[in-house]
């Protein structure tokens, strides 16, 4: 197992390679002469070539993408202009609180999405698969930041039983009764898809597994049927879920983007948000890093635990 | 989407869509709002941008605006329709462009294959790495906020997904015959790629272009309600409602409203999207199957009460009828069979596949899948009890208690994620109160007696570890594992290898003797009947068409299907003996013929044979036929 988890952290790396030579061609796309948009238009040539030679951009592509990624695995992503402090300070502070979000949305669609699922495909074509239909069916298409409006809407100004932005209560607070409270609606909010997805394909995946020959040697031997779903037919399913929720986890991390912004949750997506509202390039580039690295290890995460439950993987 | 109506027989794509309730539905949603979209220049409408200052955040309903107005007095409704089209018309662009560059990439990369094929997939897997909207965003931050560059951000990252479908598909065709016919034609590769490839992927274009434009109009909100899309003045559903966020708490409607149209726009999108896959590609329809109960559904007309059951039986089965219901049609799979079982003994059923065998093993203990199927009819008697009727804990406590299977495939029959010892040892804790210690010792104990050789540590073992004789002796094991009374064994050798084969018929034997149980062998091979049965019952098209003991039923068999079946079984060292495959197809179990079912595949039938009602009747001891013929001969 943990030499699998090794090779497996080893096939992570020219991925992550490939992450940052992604971000670094994107920025490289930005039209214009960052020197003369620096300097303003009326800068005289002999300046903006020494501007150009102190940023290195005289350098071809690879050399300045080789300089750029040297800098970073030593830990300097740069500083960021817009708040003046350290690029890779910044994102680390934001990230802990999208990991917190992002995660506790995750762990909700993989227990309720499993669970509807399940339930939906026991009791498929009776009322409750009907209505876990419906839901999927209008949580799939939802527009999660109008959803989390609504959710402002009713629970905070409407009943007034939670908060509605923020993270900690601005004046005491900051436990984790407090931190419950102002996740909740985000978290819930940010789910809602996911869920529909994961409940879509357990369900599909359960229907099929309760078809086959295993599940009716189960029964054969006299196995109640609570046990024949929850034992032999759901960890099937859940084998073939497992990839479903790490790609998941990509959807979830991008729509941190949308709900940290309605919650004004102070997470990596509301930063990001700003940074490019003020064109802050560099923290925009190590916030994406940093995601799309965790939406990685997410993966790895899930190929893990699929090895671990199938045994047929092993070989 | 092509409305034509081509011939009558089969239903056309079209007609398929339509009676897909759900997706039909979301096409009616969808004209709709695209009808009102379009007409919104034509519609007696105020300008979506003619400013108000003394009608500011009136509420929907009020005042000659139907939708109300939003901070600056403008009409919703006129503001709405505008951002609708809006709306649509990026989204629609981003998917063709995704689906334009994303098809051509998958469409290169699967036909050239090899260095190309892999270079390119790794890239877009590249691209995959990220999440979706992360590196939409980054690309809004790189070209400056915008819709056009919102739409080219959302192709973009809408680009793999075309790529890998489409690539799959192509990857499928290029090695076809007719490629290589058009490629030895001297056509180009261009040509080829466009005239025989293009229009075969084409129903996966349009498959993977509904199922993404609902995300791609959702995806460009979102951007635009971040304030990377659409600037103002410019308005899409997104930006209206990033604007009305600002109003939440004064004038929700501002805000809810747009949001409310980017939800059935997206929905109806959606629902029509399923709709559309489901015709094309009906393989992915998921979720269509349906689940199998715990029990056969008892449809029999009238339930009989507990009754004596013949003397010196282990079971009686009598008259039992199992169907199943496909739409219309009833295939009456098992159409009265009456056989005892009398403990020790071995009784063959024999026939051919579709015969109804299998479906009769099933039927004893309600392990025929509902839906489709049923039972009809009959009784099946176990210690005076009626089995058909018995509750479903009542079923449980029997099988694989004092009636145990033993099936087929015993790969697909095993489950591929628990060890075998484990599952042996549900079956030994789902009957005696044991720990799991001790039903591990017992296990060990039952893979020993089926003779796996270092059992203790092949408990450990997963079926997929195992060699298919193997894992018929864990099946048999299992089957063991309560000391059954009776043991019914459906084809436990078909998928063996020869010689495997006859290891574990010798075991299955022995273990029989052993333990004096009843042993029910269903099987198509006469071969194997006559090692291990008693007395044979030979079935055909869902009857017993001929009973008796094995040595009768083999020495003077007296159907010409019973004789038929035994000239199939190849005998070593008489050359001219042929493999014999009989004639003809079994008739379809949905419409049966009267009189005898295999009169069409009989060369003594006459026309008599094809009518009435024929009976198993007794010849000589204890030996019964379903034929006139046999019965007029003897």
């Amino acid at each position: 197992m943990s030499s699998y988890i090794a090779k497996r952290l080893l096939y992570a790396v020219p991925v992550l390679f490939g992450l940052t030579i992604i971000v670094f061609l994107i920025m490289a796309m930005i039209p214009g002469d960052p020197a003369t948009a620096i300097l303003g238009s009326y800068a005289t040539p002999e300046n903006v070539e020494r501007l150009n030679r102190q940023l290195g951009l005289d350098k071809s592509l690879a050399e300045q993408y080789w300089i750029w990624l040297g800098n970073m695995l030593q830990g300097d992503f740069g500083r960021s202009y817009s708040l003046n402090r350290p690029v890779l300070d910044e994102v680390l502070e934001r990230f802990g609180a999208t990991l917190i979000l992002a995660g506790s949305a995750l762990l909700l669609c993989s227990i309720l999405g499993l669970l509807a699922g399940v339930y939906s495909a026991v009791r498929q074509f009776g009322w409750g698969d009907r209505l876990i239909t419906l839901f999927v069916l209008i949580g799939i298409s939802l527009p999660s930041f109008w959803l989390g409006l609504l959710l402002i809407l009713l629970f905070a100004v409407e009943w007034k039983l939670l908060p509605a932005s923020g993270m900690y209560a601005i004046y005491g607070g900051g436990d984790l009764p407090d931190l419950i409270a102002h996740l909740t609606l985000p978290a819930i909010t940010l789910s809602v898809v996911a869920t529909g997805v994961i409940a879509r394909l357990t369900r599909a995946s359960m229907l099929e597994i309760l078809r086959q020959d295993y599940i009716r040697t189960a029964r054969a031997k006299g196995l109640g049927e609570r046990r024949v779903i929850a034992r032999h037919a759901f960890k099937s399913a859940l084998v073939s879920v497992i990839p479903v929720i790490g790609i998941q986890a990509g959807f979830v991390l991008g729509g941190a983007v949308y709900i940290e912004t309605v919650f004004q949750w102070p997470g990596i997506g509301r930063m990001l948000v700003q940074a490019i509202a003020t064109r802050d390039i560099l923290l925009v580039q190590g916030g994406v890093l940093i995601v799309a690295a965790s939406y990685v290890l997410f993966n790895l995460l899930a190929d893990v635990l699929q090895h671990k439950l199938d045994p047929r993987l092993k070989t | 989407m092509s409305g034509k109506q081509k011939n009558s027989g089969r239903p056309t794509a079209w007609r398929l869509f339509v009676n897909n309730r759900l997706a039909l539905s979301g096409l009616v949603i969808l004209s709709v709002i695209i009808l009102l979209a379009l007409l919104a220049p034509i519609l007696p409408l105020a300008s979506p941008d003619e400013t108000a200052p003394a009608q500011r955040l009136i509420r929907p309903l009020g005042d000659g605006y139907l939708l109300g107005s939003d901070h600056l007095g403008r009409d919703l409704l006129s503001r709405l329709l505008w951002g609708t089209q809006v709306s649509i018309a990026v989204g629609l662009s981003a998917t063709i462009v995704a689906a334009f560059f994303g098809s051509l990439i998958g469409l290169v990369a699967g036909y050239a294959g090899g260095k190309v094929d892999n270079s390119l997939m790794r890239g877009i897997d590249m691209v995959m790495a990220f999440p979706y909207i992360l590196l939409a965003l980054a690309i809004v931050a790189a070209l400056g906020p915008g819709l056009m560059n919102a739409l080219y951000a959302i192709a973009v990252v809408n680009i793999p997904f075309f790529a890998r479908n489409i690539r799959g598909v192509t990857l499928g065709l290029a090695r076809r015959e007719f490629v290589d016919a058009a490629r030895l034609s001297g056509k180009g590769h261009i040509r080829i790629l466009l005239t025989e490839i293009l229009p075969n992927v084409l129903p996966t274009i349009v498959i993977t272009m509904s199922t993404t434009v609902g995300w791609m109009i959702l995806e460009t909100a979102g951007l635009s309600f971040l304030g990377l899309g659409a600037q103002p003045p410019q308005a899409d559903l997104g930006s209206m409602l990033g604007e009305g966020r600002k109003l939440l708490f004064t004038a929700p409607h501002v805000s809810i409203i747009p949001g409310l149209m980017i939800f059935l726009l997206v929905m109806s999108i959606n629902l029509m999207g399923d709709g559309i896959r489901d015709v094309l590609d009906p393989r992915l329809k998921s979720g269509a199957l349906s689940r199998p109960m715990a029990k056969t559904e008892d449809a029999r007309n009238i339930t009989p009460g507990n009754r004596d059951q013949k003397t010196g039986t282990a079971m009686e089965v009598m008259n039992l009828r199992t169907e199943f219901q496909v739409g219309q049609e009833i295939y009456k799979a098992v159409g009265g069979v009456s056989f005892d079982l009398r403990p020790g003994e071995c009784l063959g059923l024999v026939g051919e596949s579709g015969s109804g065998k299998s479906v009769t093993a099933m039927s004893l203990l309600g392990l025929v899948p509902t839906p489709p199927g049923r039972i009809a009819g009959g009784e099946v008697r176990y210690e005076g009890e009626d089995l058909l009727g018995a509750s479903l804990s009542r079923l449980q406590s029997l099988r694989g208690g004092k009636i145990a299977y033993v099936f087929q495939d015993p790969l697909s029959t095993l489950h591929p994620l628990f060890t075998v010892g484990d599952q042996i040892c549900e079956a030994i804790r789902a009957h005696q109160p044991l720990g799991r210690a001790e039903a591990w010792k017992r296990a060990v104990e039952l893979l020993n007696k089926v003779r796996i050789p270092n059992a203790e540590r092949r408990a450990h073992d997963y079926p997929h570890q195992m060699s298919g004789g193997m894992r018929q002796r864990v099946g048999i094991a299992m089957a063991l594992a309560n000391d059954a009374e009776i043991l019914v064994a459906d084809e436990p050798t078909t998928a063996l290898d020869v010689t495997v084969q006859a290891q574990v018929l010798k075991l299955l034997k022995e273990l029989q003797r052993e333990s004096d149980a009843a042993l029910l062998f269903i099987t198509h091979d006469f071969g194997v009947v006559s090692e291990i049965c008693d007395r044979v019952a030979v079935m055909y098209a869902g009857r017993i068409v001929e009973v008796g003991s094995t040595d009768q039923i083999l020495t003077r068999p007296a159907h010409p299907y019973t004789r038929k079946l035994i000239d199939c079984v190849p005998v070593m060292g008489r050359r001219e003996k042929r493999l014999e495959a009989i004639a003809g197809l079994p008739p379809v179990v949905n419409r049966l013929p009267a009189g005898c079912a295999f009169a069409d595949r009989c060369e003594a039938a006459d026309d008599d044979c094809r009518k009435g009602e024929l009976l198993l009747e007794e010849m000589s001891d204890r030996h019964a036929v379903r034929c006139r013929k046999a019965k007029e001969a003897a």
